[in-house]
């Protein structure tokens, strides 16, 4: 019989050791691609650039404000969101996809590990290594050139990190979906670019979702596209705050239990379908 | 003890699409079959003969289509996650480390993911760096390390936990024959230090003479043959050939006892014949032919898998 710990008291912190070093080897995995990290906060600080040129104009031709922000909260939200950028999967293409389609998801199922959990826990070590060399610099860029507007009440920045986690992780397991949808699709790359084209425009990417028209706020208000972006900047920058931003949270624990259960079903429904052929 | 390995009827269909209709590939027919703890079984078939497929059953990843499999007494797709505690599998054709992290980390998550215990972990990592001598490249990221020397860490990642039951899918591919050679020498150590019951596909047959002890061959998802591999040879009249070059221009030597002459080159400066191992030995043969020529070199070419299978195959179409 293999060696190993029996004691079964310690059969969770065990389990939760496992999935910290998955979360681990994920930073670690991201931590080896120093190039494109530095090409990643380059495209993040000209796109950003461009967005304060397009909004600043439109907050200033209506008389300085428009949907709540002037400038100085413009520029918040315009350069939370783009260090975000890095760490939010608005792309939809994944390595479970990938993984999916190559066959070696094969070996995702040899090991005593949820394939769900272990998948969505390496991506989220990946995104919150991004934090480092994306979604800092950006931040602190966009304050030295252009200027921001600091949150009043200083719980903005414990709620706000909260926030912003829950929105990493609620990404990570929203586009998993996109992704598993490889055992049912040949070929998920057109999933990948509808989800592409919907998520970065509903998540509040382009502009605020106070923005919206009414309608179009409704619709994305009953996706989980907001809690990835819209609302971690919110809480954040302070634009929301009190028992409203804290409202704004239990909607992305929500969104997360909502992304998890249709993870996890999909997940035991597409192993079913599984077809690995060959090699 | 248990048996490791025990199916019955186990089959895979495959649903595939033929431009717009869609027709059924039966990639395992029915395969009924028994292994028990410490055999080393050799799994061998041609291309699309169906024995990923049943690798695939055995471990939980494809769900049958028909039949009952039992893998150290667990049902595969059930107890996918216990089963993975009492297998390790190593695909010649798939990583299963981190391609992006160096040796060093891709073990120590592994043993993370089977929860070794601290000490298991170092007793179990030193054993396999030093038998399969990963020490020069463990703080290479896997990207960088050439085939053999990924293959050595493949073997390693898939038996950190030491498991009970080893498959391996085509194990020696690409690989050198020093590199072949070591990884052979690792597999038979393993199994007699610890017990291990190994299972291995391949297509080379010095796997499969240096590793098993048992053959089972498929031929369209069904079990063709089960038994030793001198069995098989026996079954199909596996001739050796003997390969002599020899010292100076010679007429074809057509008369040696208890062989066949197949060619010759080089104006008979090399010539192949071909010997039953039952009838005569390689050394009787090359006695007969010193009393007349001088040789020079020797090789002894014997039949490979694929020459064996078709043999197989044929005899039953």
């Amino acid at each position: 019989m293999p060696r190993r710990d029996s004691n079964e008291t310690r059969y969770v912190p065990v389990i939760v050791r496992t999935y910290l070093r998955l979360f681990v080897a994920g930073f670690r995995r991201q931590s080896t691609y120093r190039l494109a990290a530095l090409g990643g906060l380059v495209a993040n600080t000209t796109f950003g650039l461009l967005k304060v040129a397009l909004l600043f104009a439109a907050v200033r031709t209506s008389g300085g404000e428009l949907a709540g922000y002037d400038v100085a909260m413009m520029s918040t939200y315009i350069w939370i969101s783009q260090g975000m950028l890095g760490s939010v999967n608005l792309h939809g293409r994944t390595e479970i996809a990938d993984r999916i389609r190559s066959g070696d998801v094969a070996v995702d199922f040899l090991r005593p590990l949820d394939v769900h959990l272990a998948s969505v826990t390496t991506e989220v070590g990946r995104a919150v290594f991004a934090l480092i060399p994306r979604g800092v610099p950006s931040v602190v860029i966009g304050a030295l050139l252009v200027g921001m507007a600091l949150p009043d009440d200083p719980w903005a920045y414990p709620l706000g990190a909260v926030s912003l986690l829950l929105g990493i992780v609620v990404s990570a397991t929203t586009v998993y979906l996109v992704g598993v949808c490889g055992f049912w699709l040949l070929e998920t790359r057109g999933v990948a670019i509808l989800y592409m084209v919907v998520s970065g425009f509903l998540a509040g990417l382009f502009v605020p979702i106070a923005m919206f028209p009414d309608w179009l706020r409704v619709v994305a208000t009953v996706t989980p596209f907001p809690s990835m972006m819209m609302y971690p900047v919110d809480v954040l920058s302070g634009r929301v705050d009190g028992a409203a931003a804290v409202g704004l949270v239990a909607l992305q624990v929500l969104w997360l239990a909502v992304t998890v259960t249709a993870g996890q079903l999909a997940t035991r429904a597409g192993r079913r379908r599984l077809e690995v052929q060959g090699g | 003890m248990n048996t490791i390995v025990e199916t019955d009827g186990l089959g895979r269909d495959f649903k595939v699409r033929d431009g717009v209709r869609r027709r059924t590939v039966v990639a395992v027919e029915r395969l009924s079959l028994r292994i028990e703890p410490g055999e080393a079984v050799g799994y061998i078939g041609a291309n699309g003969a169906g024995k990923s497929t049943t690798i695939k059953m055995l471990t939980g990843i494809l769900v049958p289509t028909r039949g009952t499999v039992t893998t150290c007494g667990l049902r595969p797709v059930a107890d996918r996650r216990r089963l993975a505690r009492e297998v390790g599998v190593v695909f010649g054709q798939r990583t299963q480390l981190w391609w992006d992290l160096p040796v060093r980390d891709s073990l120590r998550l592994l043993a993370s993911i089977h929860s070794l215990g601290p000490a298991a972990e170092r007793t179990r990592t030193d054993e396999l760096v030093d038998r399969l001598e990963l020490g020069e490249f463990l703080g290479t990221p896997v990207r960088q390390l050439s085939l053999g020397q990924r293959m050595r860490a493949e073997v390693a990642a898939a038996l950190l936990h030491s498991p009970r039951l080893v498959i391996l899918d085509e194990p020696t591919i690409g690989l050198d024959v020093l590199s072949k050679q070591r990884l052979r020498e690792f597999l038979v150590a393993e199994r007699r230090t610890h017990g291990t019951t190994l299972l291995l596909t391949t297509h080379d047959m010095g796997d499969v003479e240096r590793l098993c002890d048992r053959i089972l061959l498929v031929d369209r998802g069904s079990l063709v043959y089960d038994g030793t591999l001198a069995g098989l040879s026996r079954t199909v009249g596996a001739e050796r050939v003997l390969v002599v070059d020899l010292a100076t221009p010679t007429p074809d030597l057509v008369d040696v006892p208890d062989t066949r002459h197949l060619g010759s080159e080089g104006d008979g400066l090399r010539q192949r014949l071909a010997f039953d191992p039952d009838a005569t030995t390689a050394a009787r043969v090359l006695a007969a032919l010193a009393g007349r020529t001088e040789i020079v070199d020797l090789a002894i070419e014997e039949p490979d898998v694929e020459e064996i299978v078709r043999r197989v195959y044929a005899s039953r179409r």
